[in-house]
């Protein structure tokens, strides 16, 4: 373990320039924009030099540790805000500074004719520094910090044009969902203090191994919940297509490469807890797997542009969820996915708000049409993401998801062929519902109204777009050549080079059937799509097409589950406390205002009675006395 | 053959030096003109306060039991009484000094012709001062004072000027009248009491020392009868004194009658001289037998913390609702009494700090609210006054809250200590039921913040005079005191901890 002096310069940077934005207002707003650029560049400067260093420094030492401050001592209890930088975090603080240093170049020229860009820098600083904070520090506690930082971020930005009330809402639906997320996180670090005394990752790794199956157990239960609040994942999942309200390059950023895999990070930093309990690591991958194909349905019917590619989210996270619940290599094929989607996926939110940038904020698929011929390098940089997320070898996704297909069929019997099923049926419908959306869009007749002028957009827009579209092709390839990042991750997440469990088949023939789902997706797509796509949704559409634009009736679920037995709750609360306890109090209250009103009498005003009241008092006094000591 | 008594006069410089103010003030009164005479009444009365401050100052660490022929006690407890009592006549002279409250001529019959004359002529009479220096001196021998005799002189010295203060007041000066006239019968009535309990303690022991009667009731000895009735006497002088049920008749009257400033002089000093008094009685003299007065001081405490909260919430004056609520304020410090232990004596010293300056400072905000014709004292009428003058109201609900005993304050503090104090000693029905009265008690306080703030003004409504700036320093200090005890106790919690003995 190496100590360094400038990690908290990663957090502090960004952070500070958050506060300037925030605190000195308009003032900034001619030159906000290029500072909070700048901050987060030389934050992913930071990063990669540190990534280097970590490359020349081995074994143990590796890992880099910083303590800034002693955050809370009380009796046993003690919490130093200290940051942690290991081969696992490197790979977010990269991740983070790097896609977010091209998502601000984009978000200047995607927000120039906002008045309120400065604002949105800002958020988007406060952002990368809570992230950061997230994925560096050492502790659960100080994790935490990070993590309801994002939750803020998240929150501002989503309902960053909240002049809008739907956008306001979506921002509280996001907010409320995460908190019951949130609740999971807190009472895990409780157990966790409970069961180890300690919070750091370091002191409950070395104790995991003793604790009970049990106390694990409840730990990577609690874990999951958070992990599925703010991943989007299954029963916390309905916020996250109402979160497309933003502004898309924090759709790009927040709601596709990062924060929303904050909770894959969780699952894999909380190793040592997954690792001691079985039937924690089956719940995980039973959320990842039902999250994998709900949000993959929701996509295939879905005509805003945003909302599809967020179901699509959901569903790629999914993958990594499941993947993470299968086993020490699965947390490094969970990573590798992340590391992918994060390229893939956030190229292709900036493809779509490059669309919609030329299109007047057009979402609407089926108001688009032709465009690829009209913005060339969107269709090529989003055509690219578009390989990579369906899996055509050699793009990046290709690589990722092979392995959690083949990881989820070696899972073992029934179990295995059940999740291998899933996660070859995803990838079909993944093909089905990009290339629904890739057609929609950028091919075909256009469909678009004539007062639209789609045209390419700036460079600013489109090198960030370029770079991430390497990303998506490059990647893949590079985490796998040498199996590269299974290796070093391998300190921390403890897993090996070879899939493991028991070989259900081939790998080659694993790889076969994944390229002949995504054949068959795509195939059905493109004869679905090819020809005439009416400009208004059909409403004469089967009661599954109903169901899944309706995103297979989650809000209606929460609303008949959660809400309306919620509201009676409160309702029957209401009623108690005006009838039960407020007529208690009442009939208290009644008993002293009328005992008042008799004492006011006595109080007649008359010398004599006050004499009477007192001689009667001596009386009664020296009578106690008496009756007391006889 | 007489020989001349021995007087430590360096020990008993503070009270030598007011009473030297006082009788000074006497003169002042007679010789003076008029235009000078106000002004140099009120330097001589601060001045001597001060002076009287620094002798305590300077003699804080002294102990003695012989400074007068054995008949006062230089101890902590005594000292600190002094000093409180020197303090909060300090802030008392401050209200008393806006000479509109007062009655130009005392002695001019209300309505008539004379009276009239002197308003007109702006003929101000002063003599408030030395009658406020008198008392002073009486409320600070009171505390100290070691046998029966000097008790009762202390007890008549400070309850005198306070009859003729009560009767003051320069507006519906009937009511001034008629409550000082009250105040000076059951006085007389309860001093009766006090001097017959007192010869019944002197049969019983032979002596009129505290640590005489301490001894006779250890040797046990004597006729109990006597002691009995002594000591049964001897509490009515006392209850009376402090306000407590059912000896508490006078207080809403008085307190309503009397000039305000004099009100909050006499709520804040009397209760604080009374209370040193009687905590030296019951923990010097009568703690031998404790078996025979704590279950009737237990019960008086209680009936006294009921009634006097419950009987707030019907009051419509608010110089009566401060008055029943000095009622459960005695009935709270009682508990003190009762508790018989150093926590209970430090919490009870804390106690009579913090709701001195709570009550001197509501009572000068009573003094600022006012019409055409003077003070306004109908609650109904102080309705929607926050929106008025936010400020003023404002302070007003911080003394409330204070006397509510909600956290922050100096009252939540001095309850807690008390409460405390007591449930260490045993008396938990006392402190359940104190805890009970607190809690309506709060209604009531929280009834007015209700009316002040979130009632909407109605046309029959009052104005704030801007006070004058004694005044404003007077309340700002009332305040200040009441935020910093609730915030940092231990700066006095502390210092009542170092004076909390009494010396025997």
């Amino acid at each position: 373990m190496t100590t360094s002096s400038h990690l908290v310069y990663l957090i502090a940077l960004p952070l500070i320039s958050a506060a300037l934005l925030l605190l000195l207002g308009r003032k900034t707003d001619k030159w906000g924009h290029i500072l909070a650029t700048l901050v987060s560049a030389s934050a992913f400067g930071i990063g990669v030099s540190e990534f280097f260093a970590m490359q020349g420094r081995s074994g143990d030492a590796r890992a880099a540790t910083q303590k800034i401050f002693s955050w809370i001592s009380v009796g046993t209890f003690k919490v130093d805000a200290s940051l942690l930088l290991d081969q696992l975090s490197i790979c977010f603080v990269l991740l983070i500074t790097g896609v977010g240093t091209l998502i601000h170049i984009y978000s200047i020229a995607y927000m120039s004719h906002d008045h309120d860009r400065r604002r949105f820098f800002a958020y988007l600083n406060l952002f990368i520094a809570a992230m950061l904070l997230l994925v560096l520090g050492d502790s659960y506690l100080n994790l935490y910090v990070g993590w309801e930082g994002v939750g803020l971020a998240s929150y501002l930005l989503i309902g960053f044009w909240n002049q809008k009330p739907a956008y306001a809402t979506a921002a509280k639906k996001a907010f409320v969902a995460n908190r019951v997320g949130d609740v999971g996180l807190s009472l895990a670090i409780m157990i966790v203090f409970a069961q180890f005394g300690t919070v750091t990752f370091a002191g409950v790794k070395a104790g995991a191994p003793h604790a009970s199956t049990a106390a694990l157990t409840a730990i990577g239960a609690m874990l999951l919940l958070a992990a599925a609040g703010k991943s989007a994942q299954f029963p916390l999942q309905s916020w996250l297509g109402d979160a497309m309200a933003g502004p898309t390059p924090v759709s790009a950023l927040i709601h596709a490469a990062t924060m929303v895999t904050a909770g894959v990070y969780l699952i894999t930093r909380s190793n040592f807890i997954f690792d001691g309990s079985s039937t924690a690591r089956l719940l995980v991958v039973i959320v990842g797997g039902i999250t994998l194909i709900f949000g993959a349905l929701i996509g295939t019917a879905k005509d805003d542009i945003k909302k599809a590619l967020a179901a699509s989210t959901m569903s790629q996270i999914g993958y990594m969820i499941l993947a993470s619940g299968l086993g020490p290599v699965g947390y490094a094929i969970a990573i590798m996915h992340l590391l992918t989607h994060g390229f893939f996926k956030a190229g292709m939110f900036l493809g779509a708000g490059s669309v919609m940038h030329g299109m007047d904020d057009e979402v609407n698929m089926r108001r688009y049409g032709g465009i690829g011929k009209l913005m060339p390098i969107t269709f090529a940089t989003f055509g690219l993401g578009y390989l990579a997320i369906i899996g055509v070898p050699p793009f990046a996704g290709f690589y990722s998801k092979d392995k959690i297909i083949e990881l989820a069929f070696n899972a073992g019997g029934t179990k295995g062929i059940i999740l291998g099923g899933a996660t070859l049926l995803g990838a079909a419908i993944t093909a089905f519902y990009m290339t629904r959306l890739v057609v929609m869009t950028f091919t075909g007749a256009k469909r678009w109204d004539e007062k639209a002028h789609p045209h390419e957009s700036p460079i600013l827009m489109w090198l960030p777009m370029a770079i991430l579209a390497i990303g998506s092709v490059a990647t893949g390839f590079l985490f796998n050549s040498g199996n590269s990042l299974v290796n070093w991750l391998a300190p921390v997440l403890n897993s090996r080079n070879e899939v493991g469990g028991e070989e259900l088949m081939k790998p080659i023939v694993v790889s076969t059937l994944a390229l002949l789902a995504v054949v068959i997706g795509v195939g059905i797509a493109i004869g679905m799509y090819r020809k005439e796509v009416p400009v208004v949704a059909p409403e004469k559409v089967s009661v599954f097409t109903r169901i899944a634009r309706r995103d297979l009736m989650q809000d209606a679920f929460n609303e008949a589950v959660l809400m309306r037995p919620g509201q009676k709750l409160t309702e029957g609360l209401v009623k108690t406390d005006y009838f039960a306890i407020d007529g208690l109090v009442r009939l208290v209250a009644g008993i002293f205002a009328s005992t008042s009103t008799t004492l006011r009498k006595i109080q007649n005003g008359y010398v004599r009675s006050y004499a009477l009241i007192m001689v009667g008092g001596a009386l009664a006094l020296i009578a106690t006395i008496w009756v007391v000591t006889l | 053959m007489f020989s001349a008594p021995v007087l430590n006069y360096s020990l008993l410089a503070p009270i030598l030096i007011v009473l030297g103010g006082a009788l000074l003030g006497v003169l002042v009164e007679a010789f003076l003109g008029k235009t000078i005479r106000a002004t140099a009444q009120l330097g001589i009365s601060l001045g001597s306060l001060v002076l009287a401050f620094v002798q305590i100052i300077r003699i804080h660490s002294e102990r003695s039991l012989s400074a007068a022929v054995n008949s006062v006690a230089i101890d902590g407890a005594s000292i600190f009484f002094q000093g409180t009592v020197l303090v909060l006549a300090f802030i008392g002279i401050l209200f008393i000094a806006d000479q509109d409250n007062f009655a130009a001529q005392a002695s001019a019959i209300p309505g008539s012709e004379e009276e009239r004359s002197a308003i007109q002529t702006g003929k101000q009479q002063t003599e408030i001062f030395p009658l406020t220096l008198f008392a002073v001196s009486g409320m600070m021998l009171f505390p100290m004072a070691t046998d029966l005799i000097t008790l009762f002189v202390a007890l008549e010295v400070l309850s005198l000027p306070l009859y003729l203060m009560a009767g003051l007041s320069r507006r519906r000066r009937l009511l001034s009248q008629e409550a000082a006239l009250k105040y000076f019968l059951l006085g007389a009535f309860s001093s009766a009491f006090f001097l017959f309990g007192s010869a019944f303690l002197y049969g019983y022991s032979g002596s009129l020392s505290l640590t005489g009667i301490a001894n006779a009731i250890s040797a046990g000895n004597g006729n109990d009868i006597f002691l009995l009735i002594g000591i049964a006497f001897l509490s009515v002088g006392l209850l009376f004194k402090v306000g407590a049920v059912p000896f508490h008749s006078w207080t809403p009257d008085v307190y309503q009658g009397a000039p305000t400033p004099i009100t909050g002089f006499m709520a804040a000093c009397t209760k604080v001289a009374a209370f040193g008094a009687t905590l030296r009685i019951f923990y010097v003299g009568l703690s031998a037998a404790q078996w025979e007065w704590k279950p009737i001081i237990t019960t008086i405490s209680i009936l006294t913390m009921a009634v006097g909260a419950i009987a707030a919430i019907a009051q419509r004056d608010v110089k009566r609702a401060l008055a029943f609520s000095s009622i459960a304020h005695a009935g709270f410090l009682l508990t003190g009494v009762i508790a018989l232990n150093k926590a209970g004596l430090q919490a009870s010293l804390f106690y009579v700090v913090a709701y001195g300056f709570t009550t001197l400072g509501a009572f000068g905000i009573v003094t600022l609210v006012r019409d055409s014709a003077g003070e306004v004292t109908d609650l109904n009428r102080w309705v929607g006054l926050g929106k008025k003058s936010p400020l003023i109201a404002g302070t007003f609900v911080l003394f409330l809250i204070s006397f509510a005993g909600i956290p922050l304050t100096s009252g939540f503090i001095g309850k807690f200590s008390l409460f405390n104090a007591a449930y260490e000693s045993g008396n938990i029905l006392v402190v359940v039921v104190g805890v009970l009265s607190s809690a309506v008690a709060a209604f009531f306080y929280l009834r007015i913040v209700v009316m002040l703030f979130f009632t909407e003004p109605t046309s029959d409504s009052v104005t704030v005079v801007i006070p004058s700036v004694m005044t404003r320093i007077a309340i700002t200090v009332c305040a200040v005191v009441t935020i910093v005890l609730g915030v940092y106790p231990s700066l006095l919690l502390n210092t009542a901890q170092t004076f909390a003995n009494f010396l025997a």
